[in-house]
């Protein structure tokens, strides 16, 4: 491969990845506030239909990406209520969601089936896009593939150098220690799982009015909101590994191009299912790093611990578990 | 009170879809229940729906999300036609059914134990390891059918050959569903009921589900537990599947689970965890399904509004279920 491929290669897996990433570091921030929004694969589903649907009837871009955000926090609102509030099972009302979303997408989606559709143009910033390599792979992206790299950023240091990152995290931690300290972590809560709602409807955005514009069944991102939910836990619950995470994955979606037509025979729908392997295998790696048996061999070698380290995350500690005042 | 917030829900949407409402209430009424060949279409849905619900009380009870239901009715599916391709001129087709029933069973709960151990030695979550499972088991019918198995000639999206009458669980035609089916139905459904309510291994099972660490001191190994769990609720799924093959289409298809294990996972959630209400739930979702058929040659509306029916049925009662036992009610959290 010659350099230019190389780039185009790696613009691709930028390119690629936004929605995932964007999905990623929504869950991220509801799940280190303690809840799981088990619905992400309906979301993200529900979200693209209504963007693209909207962005076709009303012609901007902006309205359909400002509907998929509120489709997003919509349904993480019910999750954040009947998780937080009423003490339901947070994985319960996620799944249903999860399956009712993608139904209700489906049919309420269905008059605007293959048809054409606005999307995202490249929006290349001027005087960068000229640069030598890095023109092309950084600065010839639509809107959209800059914000996904902002939100990382943002993320990080939302969660670790501002205040309410701190309480969101202290409540995701141990929410009766934070209530202590004066926060009230159902409302804090809440008020995340709404915020990293919004990113995965803007996820689904990215997908219909962007890397796989338009509408149809199957649109073509079913799959990708439980392999988000996975690579979460894959990173940790750190943003920089988890967006690290996304674009690895990214990266082994655009490698899987050229084998599909080393096997012409093998239909492509068999190569669609390669991600789910992946993805059991790198959450069994992950777990297999937290066996006993491991853990003690690596004390006793300083370099392996070391590596194990920065493998192994650890879950919020109050994940999944309904704050309930005493 | 849950109909009619589910029946207003569903007004609306249909309102939103700008389709006749009173119109679709009617043909899913008649679709379902119009005539004894749709009843009979709804029973060969409520098979499937039931095994797979009665597979997940097993694993709910222990307080395991076994979403890898789905791929364990495809792996029932592939065991199945892989016997009968096999026996395909056996002078014993009796026996080769048989067969087909056991091997079935057996890849339904291998698919199932597959999970349980990723989920109990490897320590990867059930709902990810099940769910990649069930991509896995679509990739392997594709390529099984695209594949190995082709059809001579043109491989399809239709499917495999269909096998010889001879390997059909026969179907009276007065009846229109196969005795067969309804009677391993019925005993599934029984046995469930025994296994749970008077036996030490279902009593074991609550006592897991219930309370993971105070069950170490009776004894009680919950790995080994959970994975008893999986592999009766797999081989349930795997018979679902081989029923699949053997009754309703005589050959493997793509779409051969057709979802039912996820809905069935819907029925059990609705049925609050019960077995009594496990039946009767499976044929109102089967009905809604058969129901919905018609939604797309009549009216050219998509036939998931079952599914939108079905969701949000569950969704609030789980909601009222929350609101009554007030801030304090928890069964299943993980």
């Amino acid at each position: 491969m010659d350099d230019l491929n190389v780039l185009a290669v790696l613009a691709g897996v930028l390119a690629g990845a936004s929605p995932i990433v964007l999905a990623t570091m929504g869950e991220t921030i509801t799940e280190k506030a303690g809840l799981i929004n088990l619905s992400l694969d309906g979301t993200i589903l529900l979200a693209a239909m209504v963007a693209f649907l909207v962005a076709h009837d009303a012609g901007s871009l902006g309205l359909g990406f400002l509907a998929a955000a509120l489709v997003g926090a919509g349904i993480a609102a019910v999750v954040g209520i009947a998780g937080v509030y009423m003490g339901q099972s947070q994985v319960a009302v996620g799944f249903v969601l999860t399956l009712m979303c993608r139904d209700l997408a489906y049919f309420l989606g269905n008059p605007y089936s293959r048809i054409q559709g606005p999307r995202l143009a490249p929006l290349p910033v001027p005087g960068l896009e000229r640069l030598p390599l890095l023109g092309s792979l950084l600065f010839r992206h639509s809107l959209l593939v800059y914000l996904s790299v902002a939100v990382i950023a943002t993320t990080w240091w939302y969660l670790y150098r501002t205040r309410w990152g701190l309480e969101l995290r202290a409540v995701g931690e141990n929410p009766q220690a934070a209530h202590a300290r004066g926060i009230d972590p159902k409302r804090l809560q809440l008020l995340h799982a709404l915020l990293g709602g919004a990113l995965v409807g803007l996820a689904g955005g990215a997908f219909s009015l962007g890397i796989k514009p338009g509408w149809g069944r199957p649109q073509g991102a079913e799959g990708m909101g439980w392999i988000a939910l996975a690579i979460v836990i894959f990173g940790g619950w750190h943003p920089l590994k988890v967006a690290l995470g996304a674009y690895l994955f990214a990266f082994l979606q655009v490698l899987g191009i050229p084998l599909q037509s080393w096997w012409p025979s093998v239909p492509a729908q068999v190569f669609q299912v390669a991600p789910f392997p992946l993805m059991i295998l790198a959450l069994l790696l992950l777990g297999l790093t937290q066996k006993d048996t491991l853990q003690r061999w690596a004390d006793a070698h300083p370099r392996v611990r070391k590596l194990l380290r920065s493998i192994q995350g650890r879950a919020p500690r109050a994940l999944g578990r309904p704050y309930r005042q005493e | 009170m849950v109909a009619a917030i589910v029946l207003v829900f569903i007004s609306a949407i249909l309102v939103l879809a700008g389709a006749p409402v009173l119109e679709v209430h009617g043909l899913l009424v008649t679709g379902a229940v119009g005539s004894w060949s749709k009843l009979a279409q709804v029973l060969r849905v409520w098979v499937p729906l039931t095994l797979c619900s009665c597979g997940l009380l097993y694993t709910f009870q222990i307080g395991l999300w076994n979403i890898g239901v789905e791929g364990q009715v495809m792996l029932g599916a592939i065991g199945a036609t892989a016997v009968l391709r096999l026996g395909f001129d056996s002078a014993l087709p009796g026996a080769v059914l048989g067969a087909a029933l056991v091997v079935g069973m057996l890849g339904g709960a291998l698919w199932a134990l597959l999970a349980g151990l990723l989920k109990t030695w490897g320590g990867v979550n059930e709902i990810f390891a099940g769910l990649g499972l069930n991509f896995v088991a679509q990739g392997l019918i594709l390529w099984l059918i695209f594949g190995p198995w082709r059809r001579p000639g043109v491989a399809s999206m239709s499917g495999t050959e269909p096998f010889a009458e001879s390997l059909w669980f026969p179907t009276p035609a007065v009846w229109r569903i196969s005795p067969h089916a309804l009677g391993l139905t019925l005993v599934a459904l029984a046995a469930t009921a025994l296994v749970l309510r008077h036996t030490r291994l279902g009593l074991a099972l609550r006592a897991v589900g219930g309370n993971p660490s105070a069950s170490y001191l009776f004894g009680l190994k919950p790995g080994r537990l959970m994975l008893w769990a999986m592999g009766l609720a797999g081989a349930l799924a795997g018979l679902a599947g081989t029923l699949q093959v053997t009754v309703v289409y005589h050959r493997l298809i793509p779409a051969i689970s057709s979802n039912y294990g996820y809905l069935a996972l819907l029925v059990v959630m609705l049925a609050d965890y019960r077995l009594s209400w496990v039946p009767f739930i499976a044929f109102f979702f089967a009905a809604l399904n058969v129901g919905s058929i018609q939604l797309p040659l009549v009216l050219q509306l998509d036939s998931s509004l079952s599914g939108v029916i079905q969701g949000a049925l569950v969704l609030t009662v789980l909601l009222i279920h929350a609101w009554n036992s007030g801030k304090a009610g928890t069964r299943w959290t993980t």
